[in-house]
């Protein structure tokens, strides 16, 4: 299955949850927030939340900024 | 010099600075350092996923010594604001937001329409909405109106450093105003700031002005001194302004060399 994750799509190869993609992504839990198709997702429900087939994940943080 | 208030906040600095733009993140925590500051902005943006350098601005900014407010900066509709807030939400644990939706590229002014249905959705959504604005006193009533913390009218195009260009309007604002007044946007030097300050505005918000400096930390060291100075002189309470000589000096007693 592939998801679109930051604009570009990704192969996953194998089900997975939002926590556990954060981890192949190698992003810190805390700092960042995880929209999936333009809904966000409160961390605590990172572990349980399954990405489907076609999923747009947006991962943001914050950054310099005016 | 009394506090500024905003939503259940209260900050003894009426100076709020940006993160963009700095030389390097050391020069900017000196920048605000020396500035007083209490609230810094941040702008909310994909993580580059191929960045691998590790550290990041968060590590530059002590928390228990400023709050961020996160923007929604480069948003041009008012659903891509909404779910930007909601994004900064999630990451940094607060309510209040800078509120931005452009309407054009090249002069980044905002879209009044979509400002106000934004800031609708997210007073709704329970934001503190912080909305940069025209220095229109209609739109920034009907921003009053809806429920928004402050209003932030801008004193000239972003970046732009052309000071106060509508005084007059930034009055009227801050005449009809039962919220904070925070200019936002445009002020090139401490005269401006201090300008911003003397008409009455509760607060200024700036960015390039102290960042693109040829010496950021010199200049939040004069945008300090400003904002405190204006304020201090608006609660003053200046003199009138007359177009005749009025003498400072007694007008009795004065040596005069011919008999009168």
């Amino acid at each position: 299955m592939t998801v679109t994750v930051n604009g570009k799509i990704r192969a996953l190869n194998r089900e997975m949850s939002i926590a556990e993609l954060l981890q192949e992504l190698s992003l810190p839990p805390e700092g960042i927030a995880v929209a999936v198709n333009a809904s966000v997702i409160p961390r605590k429900n990172h572990p349980a939340s399954m990405l489907s087939d076609g999923d747009v994940v947006e991962i943001i943080r914050a950054v310099a900024g005016g | 010099m009394g506090a500024l208030k905003i939503g259940d906040k209260v900050f003894n600095s009426r100076l709020i600075l940006g993160t963009g733009k700095y030389p390097d993140f050391e020069l900017m925590r000196e920048s605000f350092e020396v500035s007083g500051t209490e609230m810094v902005t941040v702008a909310i943006r994909r993580i580059d996923l191929n960045d691998t350098s590790g550290r990041s601005l968060l590590d530059y900014i002590d928390r228990d010594k400023y709050t961020l407010l996160p923007n929604t900066a480069g948003c041009y509709t008012a659903e891509d604001a909404v779910l930007t807030c909601e994004l900064a939400r999630e990451a940094l644990g607060t309510d209040m937001v800078k509120l931005e939706v452009i309407g054009d590229k090249k002069t980044l002014f905002p879209d009044n329409e979509a400002t106000l249905e934004a800031a609708r959705i997210l007073i709704k959504k329970g934001f503190t909405v912080l909305p940069y604005t025209i220095d229109d006193p209609i739109i920034c009533k009907k921003l009053e109106d809806i429920g928004c913390a402050v209003v932030m009218p801008l004193a000239a195009p972003i970046g732009s450093g052309l000071g106060i260009r509508n005084p007059y309007n930034i009055a009227i604002i801050i005449e009809h105003s039962n919220i904070p007044v925070i200019v936002d946007a445009g002020v090139g030097t401490a005269s401006d700031a201090a300008v911003a300050m003397e008409l009455g505005c509760d607060g200024l918000l700036m960015n390039t002005g102290v960042a693109g400096a040829q010496d950021p930390v010199k200049m939040a060291k004069a945008m300090c001194q400003a904002v405190e100075a204006g304020r201090l002189a608006y609660e003053a309470g200046r003199i009138p302004m007359k177009l005749y000589a009025s003498a400072s000096s007694p007008m009795t007693g004065v040596i005069h060399s011919s008999v009168v």
